[in-house]
């Protein structure tokens, strides 16, 4: 069971890169970015019971975090264009 | 199975790389440099090796994202059509990569317990450690003691990189009008 769930999980980490690579829009590749993410820390998951270690479930919750913090920069940059101070005239840039 | 994923991993890892070359556009490059470092962890995580594994995902996935948006804001987002297709690049690096595999064949098989690695020093480590150190992490000793010198200069290299990073993105300069 957790090999059929494996293999579907490459399918999907498959589909989400081929999205990544075609875009065509920033949305798109950001979310593909970060589903790419959430299928990797799964996968992780998976691979732990698949070897009966389950305590890669750890390494799966940090990766969860990183994702997040990852997701969190690139949102910011493609609304301010910048990652601390404000650019220009934007006075959103500490936000 | 696990050979399996291994392929699989191998060959995403492969399609991403060579889109990042082609790619014109920076920021689906920093995207998908980023998904690939994912994929570097999971191979991490599936060869064994978790704590390179967390590293990788933290400092490659995490942190090298981050500083290739930062800069990103202050480049132009479409890479300047260049030539392409020099022959000499490539024979180097395919020369480079068979000196490379040539280097790894007679490597002990992977996860062989004979392997020099496994007979060397490491028995030492795990019979004394807790007697000249006192941590009940063995690794830890190695990395805080054993090596304490190698991971000083290790930090010094981080730090001034970091001296660097946070130059380059003019740090401190946020309260000018």
């Amino acid at each position: 069971m957790f090999a059929a769930a494996a293999f579907a999980l490459l399918v999907a980490m498959g589909m989400a890169l081929v999205r990544a690579l075609m875009g065509p829009t920033v949305y798109d590749r950001i979310l593909a970015v970060n589903a790419f993410g959430t299928k990797t820390l799964l996968m992780i998951a998976v691979v732990g019971y698949l070897t009966e270690r389950p305590e890669f479930l750890d390494i799966a919750l940090v990766y969860a975090l990183i994702n997040f913090i990852g997701t969190v920069a690139v949102t910011k940059f493609v609304r301010f264009r910048s990652l601390g101070h404000p650019v220009g005239d934007a006075p959103e840039g500490e936000i | 199975m696990i050979e399996l994923l291994d392929i699989a991993v191998l060959s995403m890892m492969v399609v991403s790389a060579v889109a990042v070359l082609w790619l014109r556009n920076l920021f689906a490059v920093v995207m998908l440099s980023g998904a690939y470092s994912l994929l570097a962890a999971t191979l991490y995580v599936l060869l064994d090796a978790v704590d390179v594994a967390f590293t990788e995902a933290a400092v490659g996935a995490g942190i090298a994202t981050v500083l290739m948006l930062g800069t990103l804001t202050m480049v132009p987002r479409q890479e300047k059509e260049t030539r392409r297709g020099s022959l000499g690049g490539l024979l180097v690096v395919a020369a480079t990569g068979a000196l490379l595999v040539y280097g790894t064949l007679d490597m002990p098989e992977f996860g062989d317990p004979d392997a020099p690695i496994h007979r060397h020093v490491v028995p030492r480590y795990m019979q004394d450690s807790p007697a000249e150190v006192g941590l009940p992490n063995v690794v830890t000793s190695v990395l805080a003691s054993y090596r304490g010198y190698d991971t000083l200069g290790e930090t010094t290299v981080i730090f001034t990189a970091a001296i660097g990073v946070m130059a380059l993105l003019g740090w401190g300069r946020r309260r000018k009008p």
